[in-house]
Order: C-alpha cells, then structure tokens, then sequence
C-alpha cells in the first residue's frame, strides 16, 4: 500500500471525457445557451451547432445526416429500435429474433413486448459467444417476423458478432435488422452505406468513446418503419421529442470524429497492450479466458480464475488502484452469474469467478506490468482461503 | 458499501487455514454460493483454537474471521449461541442483503460442534 497508482481498466463501463471534446461543450453550457428551436440569432448557433454534431456521426457511420436521432444514449437507442419497430408492425407480426447475450437494454424490452403478447426467439450462442447465421434463418418466420436484433460486439466477453452475414439474411426476408454498437464505435470501421448496407438502426453510446455521458444517437436507415419513443415536441424532425442536449450532441460530435480518424491504427495500439496483458495473466495456474481468441474487441478481456469469487477478486484489485469489473456479484437484487457467461456455456461457479478487464486510452505499457506485477498475489492469497483449492 | 472493520477483517482475515488434528469440523453454504469449513480444537467444554477457511464474498470472508474470533476461549454452549446478528454487529454492520452471507459461518459452528460431540459419543444438539 502507499501507492497511490490508479489504474483504470474498465473502459467497457465508461471512458474519460477527452478534454478536446469538453472543450467544444463548454460554450453551449455558457453563452450559447438558445434553444435550437428558437429563431433568434443565439438559439441559432445551437441549431448550427446541432446540424453540424449530426453531420459529424452521419460520416463516422458511413451514413447520411437525415438518418442520424439524437437520443440521451445507449438504452433509450435500444429500447427505441425495439419497442418502436415491434408496434410500427403488430398487426402483420408479433416475433422478434435476438441474441441471448444481448444487454439488457434489449433483453429487457423484448421481456416487456412478451407480456405484451409478442413471442420472441433468444439465439443461442456457442461457447465463444458467437451467433451462428444458421441459427437465424431457422427461426425466421416471415412475414411474420418484425424484427432481428443482434449486437455488434458483446460488452462482457467482447465478442465480434457477423452483422454483414446476419443483415444480409433480415434483407433477403424483408426483415428491419438493428444492431447494438455501443461497444465498437472507434474500435471496428462502420460503413452503412457499402459493408453494413444491410443494417436499418443501430445504437451508439458517447461515453463509451471517451464523449460525455446521457447522449447517445440511433441511426435509421431511410424507409424504415419504427414508432416514436418519446412523444411531445416535434424536434428530431418530428421522431423524437424533447429539447435537444445541445452541448452534449456536440460532445458527442467531437467524440465521434476524434475516436474515428485512425481506427486501424488505434485499436493496434490499444490490441498491443491488450495482448502482453493477456499473456501474462494466462500464465497463473487455473486461469482461462471467456470469450473468442480473435473476433474480439481490442480492448476486452475476460477471465475466469478457478476457486475465486469476484467480489473479493474486485475489492482486493481495487484496494491496490485497479478498477476492472466482475461478471456477477452477490449482492440484494443481483441477478447472479452473468447471462452472457452462462449462455455460453460457462458453469456458475466459473461465471462467478470471473473478471473483465477492458483497455483504452487511460492505459500505458506500465499499467500492464503492474496489474501483471499484483494480481497473481491476489490470485494465490483468495485461493488459499478457499476450501476447494488443493495446491 | 463496507464499512473499515468489515474490510479490516476481509483483507486481513484473522485465523485462516487448516486444523490437522481438529476435535469438531464443521462446514456450510448458502444460495450465494458462499462456502465455509470450519476446524475446532477443544478442551475441557471449551473452544481452545478456531481456524476456517472460506470461498465467497467480502462479507462471508469478513463474517468467517469474526465468527472465530468471538468464539475462540468460549464454551461449547456460547458459541452455539451465537447469531448471525452478533457476528454482523461485531463487523459494525454488513449492507443490506449482506447478512445472509454471514450464515455460513453460524451453521458451520453448530456443525463443528456437533461433529465433535458425535466423536464424543455425545448427544447431538438441536437448531
């Protein structure tokens, strides 16, 4: 102890605000304070400031401006592609197909359209955490199918969906296809006009790509049927009510265009360290990793450490300033074992001991050595405790 | 969500390990999936030395080292007394949802204590 060092690895959760991006917010929470609805001359800096931010998503998409809804983030994107697609077409189809490790911000909509009557298919995944196109089309059910949700990579165990393959399938059927990108904005290049030309929404989420947080964005692909989420003023050209978070939409303009110049080269850099962290935490005894070797999010890894239970791995890691995460936690109104886990395959005992460690720019090369220098201690001081652990 | 002396007693937990030749072994779980083994040594109606060791969270973990410290010196008959709520109050209070993670360590004490009076050829107690 004494030390003082943060090391922070729970970039999945949320990144720090790049301080360029706090920058362009900050006169939208003085001066430039209009309204963008307003026709005076400072409501309409906002509006400018507005258009432009959607001009900024609309090309880091591959996608046109009039395409791009502001909303207040990851969640209410999903909820809306869900809910809003479900009842535009209820009375041809009431299923819908997605993936059993989808966030709850899926999930838990689909729940809520099941009481609702709705029937839907949950896909499996295989032990990697893949969703098989096979596995698609066998639970197609045209027309009477409204909608195919897949996320583009998991935020748990980081693995790389096929959305080319998967829209492709919803195309041919006629099916509306929305993806979950929350995880992958600046991580993997989007295009929705050429390689994703089959995807019709997808969410994204600011604060994930180091923009400020309650301000996310769902794209909609031209013709595509969805009812509205929120319902009042007729901002977001009539689609989605509510005063616009003006310097929040700008924040995540700048985000988006910062975390999108160099993808290639940044998520080398980032995959780098991500890889020397992995080795050397493969080496202590009992120790495997959740989730695919390769189709996997740069940044993400997942563990499962045998005889541990993540709680006491987290509180220990955060005793010696390292901030990761845990698949479970036994704690009121927890769920337990990771749904994600679980649904590959994973044994509870397994799920419950396992630890997310997610990657970004907050990292440097010495972040490895020391998460490397000090969790194999914890590792063998939690294991001694344990009575199921014979060395 | 823990106060100091349930992470005093998480990260330096006292009498951890292993009794070889314990009078009474006890051990128990909960639905949390929280695992306790608990060894006594026992002399003359009296719990000489305690040692457990555990799987699960900080507040079993915690649970488990205060439990046996309270009983270490005890009679037979106070450490069957001993409720989850003194094992909790003694931590100064585990979060709500919490206290169910400290019964690992009473139900491993009456079974220990039952192990040692089957030994003994004595009567078992009854919960």
């Amino acid at each position: 102890m004494g030390d003082s060092r943060l090391v922070y690895l729970d970039h999945a959760a949320t990144t720090f605000t790049n301080p360029e991006v706090v920058e362009a917010m900050l006169p939208f929470l003085k001066e430039r304070f209009g309204n963008p609805s307003s026709l005076y001359a400072p409501a309409r800096a906002a509006r400018i400031a507005l258009e432009n931010a959607r001009e900024q998503v609309a090309k880091a998409l591959g996608a046109g401006p009039e395409e791009i809804y502001f909303t207040s983030g990851g969640t209410e994107s999903d909820n809306w592609a869900v809910l809003g697609t479900a009842y535009a077409g209820r009375k041809q189809s009431r299923h819908i197909i997605t993936s059993s490790i989808e966030h709850h911000a899926v999930l838990h909509p689909c729940k809520y359209l099941e009481k609702q009557g709705f029937e839907v298919t949950y896909l499996p995944v295989d032990r990697e955490g893949v969703v098989y196109p096979e596995e698609v089309e066998a639970a197609l059910r045209p027309p009477g199918t409204s909608l195919i949700s897949v996320m583009y990579a998991n935020n748990e165990i980081g693995t790389i969906e096929p959305i080319p393959e998967l829209g492709k399938i919803a195309r041919e059927h006629g099916i509306p296809f929305h993806t979950d990108a929350v995880q992958v904005i600046g991580k993997i290049p989007l295009d929705l006009k050429r390689k994703h030309a089959d995807v019709d929404m997808l969410s994204l989420s600011s604060h994930k790509f180091y923009g400020p947080k309650g301000i996310g964005a769902l794209y909609i692909r031209e013709g595509t049927k969805l009812d509205n989420y929120m319902h009042g003023g007729g901002q977001e050209r009539g689609r989605r009510a509510g005063t616009e978070n003006v310097a929040g939409i700008v924040g995540l303009g700048k985000a988006i265009e910062l975390a999108t110049r160099d993808i290639e080269k940044h998520s080398a850099k980032i995959q780098k360290m991500r890889d020397r962290l992995l080795a050397g935490i493969l080496e202590i005894p009992l120790t495997s990793l959740n989730g695919h070797p390769e189709k996997r999010l740069p940044g993400n890894l997942n563990f499962s450490f045998e005889f541990i239970e993540g709680e006491a791995l987290l509180l220990l890691l955060d005793q010696a300033g390292v901030c990761c995460s845990a698949g479970s936690a036994c704690s009121s109104g927890s769920p337990g074992p990771s749904h994600v886990l679980l649904a590959t395959g994973l044994a509870p005992e397994a799920a419950r001991g396992s630890l997310r460690l997610t990657l970004g720019d907050a990292n440097r090369e010495e972040d490895v050595d020391y998460v490397l220098e000090v969790l194999p201690g914890i590792i063998k001081k939690l294991r001694a405790m344990s009575p199921f652990y014979r060395p | 969500m823990y106060n100091e002396k349930v992470m005093d007693h998480f990260t330096n937990p006292r009498n951890v390990g292993e009794i070889e030749d314990a009078d009474g072994v006890g051990e128990a779980g909960n639905p949390h999936g929280d695992f306790m083994k608990l060894f006594l040594k026992i002399r003359e109606n009296h719990i000489e030395d305690a040692r457990f060791k555990t799987f699960g969270c900080a507040a079993a973990i915690a649970s488990s080292s205060m439990a046996t410290e309270l009983i270490k010196g005890r009679t037979l008959e106070e450490a069957w007394g001993l409720k989850n709520e003194h094992v909790s109050e003694a931590l100064g209070g585990l979060p709500p949802g919490k206290l169910e993670c400290s019964v690992v360590a009473r139900e491993s004490i009456h079974r220990a204590i039952n192990d040692y009076r089957k030994k003994q050829g004595l009567e078992l107690w009854e919960e």
